[in-house]
């Protein structure tokens, strides 16, 4: 408990010399091992999604509809006849109607062994400038390998899953760069003016914050136009995650502002004949720095679950396009679930990368906030 | 300020809030309007065209289902949309809910009817059913949910959050760290699906709906425990990230607050532990958590959507979804501001809670 006296003795000063502190908080940071493993974590889903042209066996829009629904293919180490330990294969599968169940199953063709290729040559993509079609593994064309099923269509799961990631992992930090720029300018005018400027910009504010989010979200969402391409209805989906999440910070901005207005400084660039929105701007908003940074990555987890939610309900990011909230949408139906319990995987993912934001969230407000106090 | 005259000095404020909502989401149902054509003159008579002339509306056509049905002839169409006053102006169609809805009787409670004074006409749904009744009806079912799931929490997340502050950096302290951080990170709807995977296979709960096919016939106790074993599953759901962000934030305030000087005196002047933690430290240290009150209860609105959606439970939540998806303008209208006037009371609540918590507190 001496601790908590002492950092907050040290850390008083954080107002004056912004950049300072920052520079000082991430040296403490490094030092942080649960910080360190979820940043990594985090580094590894990003670079997964990033390579995932190349990671994954197919590509989305790949499909094969003889096996929607199929299960993951078995991979085999130990060759069957011999006992003896063998290179990775897999069997040939083909779908036979059980006249008994009155089921489709998926029997192993005997004998039709295909050997796991690695560094194998498939579909072309392009990541950037790059053009390629090697892919880190893959087996030969008439057996497929599935590591987590097909979906309905007889798409591959696991490689929808790497591009879904994509979207998924993205949406939160492109709405951020959007809302906090609004947030930070609409809450600098609204304090340094102050009176009824102030009166009526927060009023707004607090209209918009007094809608439910979600309820909000859907009502957009849900009047988007059908015919929109997918990037449209992406940028679609980043500019309304974005017009949400501005009020709550503008609020908070503004009385940060209210306070860091009467300070010597600005009272100087004012006598100096300095324009209001250059010193709000350029004077006034940097001084709120380290409660941006940490309100940012404690923002990220809530636009990445916002996304998955909206795309869950079938408002988000649409069909074919693939992101980890609407591969949720077809274990909605909880037949689906109970038959095919790796369609959760997105939600174990979204999971994971939530969990990770929220562990180096809080290492962050440790460090940047001094009254902090989350984990010590 | 008198706690009264603070209340009702609130409520005041809160009507424009609460028409702005309407008004922000009835524009969002029945926007229609046309820009354009654009032309910049470039001079000499010659002129480019910036923008063509757009009509910028809700492509959402609410008689979709009427038009496609064959047996509905144009005739009845047309008195569907007339109706519904789709063939007017958005701003008009506005001002028609607006005056419905608002329809005081300042006579009413004279003659001694007070339900009578405020009578709101909502309206019908596309199908034809009565918006209050149904409103009435989820809203209901939701704000039981809502009270339950708040109450829950508190009672489980506040003396977890004085137990890991009190049992500072040892291994249980650790381990609520961990199930809170686990708690707070797990998606409602995820942990929804997996919930109800395990109680579709083992059968312990029902699930879907409030109710049991023979609910008319059981007796009180009955009844009580049917429902009870029905909201068992979205109670479960919706709680748990709430006990982990409130257990963690009540851990957090407690230790600073542990940290204070006259937390010290206190010790120092030789009272009973119990009583420094329970009289002093832990009265200050909940203050902030009653201040998060109004909001837990808006993220609890927000977040029901999913998980009714996924749960099959009947509350304002999946009613807004499906009203939204349809159009159904007063059904969405009715229900947002019946969220809305939700949450500004929850607010409104949380102040006044503050207020009898922490007397110092001066409300203005």
């Amino acid at each position: 408990m001496t601790a908590t006296t002492e950092k907050k003795k040290s850390s008083s000063p954080a107002l004056v010399n912004e950049s300072g502190a920052i520079r000082r908080a991430f040296s403490k940071l490094r030092k942080d091992r649960i910080a360190f493993i979820a940043t990594l974590v985090l580094l590894f889903l990003y670079l997964v999604v990033f390579m995932a042209d190349f990671l994954a066996p197919y590509s989305p829009a790949w499909y094969d509809r003889e096996f929607a629904n199929a299960s993951p293919t078995p991979i085999y180490v130990i060759d069957a006849e011999t006992r003896q330990p063998s290179w990775p294969y897999v069997f040939r599968y083909e779908k036979k109607f059980d006249t008994d169940s009155y089921e489709y199953r998926y029997l192993p063709v005997e004998g039709e062994k295909y050997y796991l290729q690695f560094l194998t040559t498939g579909e072309s993509y392009k990541i950037g400038p790059f053009k390629g079609d090697l892919h880190l593994f893959g087996v030969e064309a008439p057996a497929r390998i599935a590591l987590l099923g097909n979906d309905i269509n007889g798409r591959d799961n696991f490689s929808r899953l790497l591009f879904g990631g994509r979207i998924s992992l993205t949406i939160g930090f492109l709405s951020l760069f959007i809302a906090f720029p609004i947030g930070l300018v609409y809450g600098g005018i609204s304090g340094y003016f102050g009176g009824r400027v102030d009166n009526l910009m927060m009023r707004f504010a607090e209209v918009i914050m007094s809608i439910p989010s979600l309820y909000l979200l859907i009502s957009l969402a849900a009047i988007l136009p059908p015919g929109l391409s997918s990037t449209q209805r992406f940028s679609m989906i980043v500019m309304i995650l974005a017009l949400i999440g501005w009020a709550g910070l503008s609020r908070i901005i503004r009385g940060m502002v209210l306070s860091i207005k009467n300070m010597e400084f600005v009272e100087a660039e004012r006598a100096i004949g300095l324009q209001s929105l250059p010193i709000i701007i350029r004077h006034i908003l940097p001084q709120t720095a380290s409660f941006v940074i940490v309100a940012m990555t404690v923002g990220v987890p809530g636009y990445i679950l916002a996304e998955s939610g909206l795309s869950f309900l079938g408002l988000g990011i649409q069909q074919p396009d693939a992101s980890w909230g609407n591969m949720l949408k077809e274990a909605q139906e909880i037949t689906n679930l109970i038959n095919r319990p790796w369609m959760l995987m997105p939600g174990v993912l979204i999971f994971i990368a939530v969990l990770a934001f929220n562990v180096i969230g809080d290492a962050i407000r440790d460090v940047l906030d001094p009254k902090s106090t989350i984990r010590q | 300020m008198s706690i009264p005259v603070y209340i009702l000095k609130r409520i005041l404020v809160s009507i424009p809030t609460i028409l702005l909502v309407s008004m922000i989401g009835f524009f969002l149902m029945r926007f229609d309007f046309t820009i354009g054509p654009v032309d910049l003159p470039l001079g000499q008579g010659e002129s480019i065209r910036v923008i063509e002339q757009t009509r910028i509306w809700n492509q959402i056509d609410p008689l979709a289902p009427l038009r496609h049905n064959p047996q509905i002839s144009p005739a009845a169409l047309e008195h569907e949309r007339q109706r519904l006053g789709l063939d007017k102006p958005f701003v008009e169609q506005y001002w028609l809910w607006l005056t419905h809805v608002l329809q005081f009787h300042p006579s009413a409670p004279l003659e001694g009817n007070f339900l009578g004074f405020f009578t709101p006409d909502l309206g019908k749904t596309f199908t034809g059913n009565d918006v209050s009744a149904l409103l009435m009806e989820r809203a209901g079912n939701t704000l039981l949910l809502n009270v339950i799931c708040v109450a829950l929490s508190w009672l489980i997340a506040i003396p977890l959050g004085i137990y890991a502050a009190l049992h500072w950096r040892t291994a249980s302290d650790r381990l609520l760290t961990v199930f809170s951080a686990i708690g707070m990170a797990m998606p409602g709807f995820v942990l929804a699906l997996v919930l109800a995977v395990v109680v579709v296979k083992t059968g312990i709960l029902p699930f879907g709906g409030l109710k049991s096919d023979n609910f008319a016939e059981l007796s009180l106790w009955g009844k009580v425990w049917d429902m009870a074993k029905h909201l068992a599953l979205p109670v479960i759901v919706l709680t748990t990230g709430g006990i982990a962000g409130l257990q963690r934030q009540m851990r957090g305030n407690l230790l600073d607050v542990l940290g204070a000087e006259y937390i010290r005196t206190a010790r120092a002047k030789g009272l009973p532990e119990g009583k420094v933690i329970y009289k002093h430290a832990v009265r200050t240290a909940i203050n902030p958590l009653v201040t998060m009150f109004g909001y837990e209860f808006s993220a609890l609105l927000g977040g029901a959507i999913l998980v009714e959606t996924v749960l099959g439970y009947p509350g304002l939540g999946r009613l807004i979804y499906q009203a939204v998806l349809e159009t159904d303008t007063n059904l969405v209208m009715a229900s947002l501001v019946m969220s809305a006037v939700m949450l500004v009371l929850g607010n409104l609540l949380a102040d006044i809670l503050l207020k009898v918590v922490d007397p110092r507190i001066e409300l203005e």
